[in-house]
């Protein structure tokens, strides 16, 4: 038979105002570093990835957007929900992706992305990480454009490994990867811009 | 999937049910659908949408192609609770009619549901676009003046 898939599920009920909505509420989390906004009411997506990485990949990927998906995402109803709902293009080299979407305990989540240039800095990607919590992990503190003074992160999943690695990312500005953690229909933002302290600063 | 009709046959039977689907009248095709019992149940894959598509043409059908202008299209896809899928592509603003023909085009993959839209959805509509086409055909023949010192092309 012709090629209809039997796994697809529907995206946007309401595509222009949904994406509207959603994308509000991401340009709030970017411009609010730290903050955790919610993406719910969206479309409840293929499964495998979280609501809130499906929202967020609905609203801003499209196909000048080519998507790498970390090895566990990468299944057949993830890609055809993605490239029916959002026209994206799946790549298989770090190097060429706009967005890509990780697990938290992937090792090297930075490594191969690219951080775009100093003319470009544009040309970067965005590294979706999906984690267990965005609330309930060892407070850290950061600092940066969009935070008054300074503000909790509470990330859930990640180790200091990690987080030396982002530090280097942030050190790389105005180059550098731009990261989003989901967990459930829930998004935090963290841009290039902000440094984040290695060790967590108290203890739960 | 649920569908024994064999490949290239399924192809050309959803191509032909999509292109009467599409040129059908909208008011006429909703009337048919409306009369179809019982209404199957189905999920809204991609809500009917409307934008434009490029639209190419060849002087004489020989020609290379060339960009003729751009036209309105609205499109939808469904899913059937058994599985199926279906696209509605249709000219103009019609998101009703985009939705009832990706409907169609699903429940066409069916075994048993394709005979009886064949007889009571595209069989009467191939029939009217029949008679639409001969009844322009007639209207143009009409007009139609012999010029005794031209010669005419064969074929026509």
């Amino acid at each position: 038979m012709s090629g209809t898939s039997s796994s697809l599920s529907p995206g946007f009920a309401d595509p222009a105002h949904d994406a509207q909505r959603l994308f509000r509420r991401v340009l709030d989390a970017f411009s609010h570093p730290g903050r955790i906004v919610s993406l719910a009411g969206a479309a409840v997506g293929p499964g495998t990835i979280s609501r809130a990485t499906t929202a967020y990949l609905l609203t801003l990927a499209d196909r000048d957007t080519p998507l790498w998906l970390a090895p566990a995402f990468d299944r057949p109803e993830v890609r055809d929900y993605l490239r029916f709902h959002a026209g994206t293009p799946m790549v298989v080299s770090r190097s060429e992706a706009t967005f890509a979407v990780l697990r938290h305990e992937d090792a090297d989540p930075f490594e191969g992305f690219a951080v775009g240039t100093d003319t470009y800095p544009d040309r970067s990607a965005t590294l979706v990480i999906e984690v267990p919590s965005l609330d309930e992990g060892p407070i850290r503190l950061c600092r940066g454009p969009g935070i008054d003074g300074e503000a909790h992160l509470a990330v859930a999943g990640l180790d200091d490994g990690f987080w030396r690695q982002c530090a280097a990312n942030h050190a790389l500005f105005p180059c550098g990867a731009d990261l989003v953690f989901t967990s459930g229909s829930s998004l935090l933002a963290l841009p290039r811009s902000i440094s984040v302290e290695v060790s967590p600063c108290m203890s739960r | 999937m649920s569908c024994s009709e064999l490949n290239t046959e399924a192809i050309e039977r959803r191509r032909r049910w999509l292109s009467l689907l599409a040129k059908a009248p909208a008011p006429r095709l909703d009337s048919l659908w409306q009369a179809l019992e019982p209404a199957p149940s189905y999920t809204i894959l991609r809500q009917p949408e409307i934008g434009l598509i490029m639209l190419q043409g060849r002087i004489s059908g020989t020609g290379a192609p060339f960009c003729a202008g751009e036209m309105t299209v609205t499109r939808a896809a469904v899913r059937l609770a058994s599985g199926e899928v279906g696209f509605g592509y249709v000219g103009g603003r019609q998101a009703k009619q985009a939705e009832i023909v990706a409907v169609i085009d699903a429940l066409g993959q069916r075994d048993d549901w394709r005979e009886r839209l064949e007889a009571e959805i595209v069989a009467p509509l191939a029939r009217e676009a029949e008679a639409r086409h001969r009844l322009i055909a007639a209207r143009a023949a009409a007009t139609k003046v012999e010029f005794f010192t031209v010669a005419r092309e064969a074929g026509t």
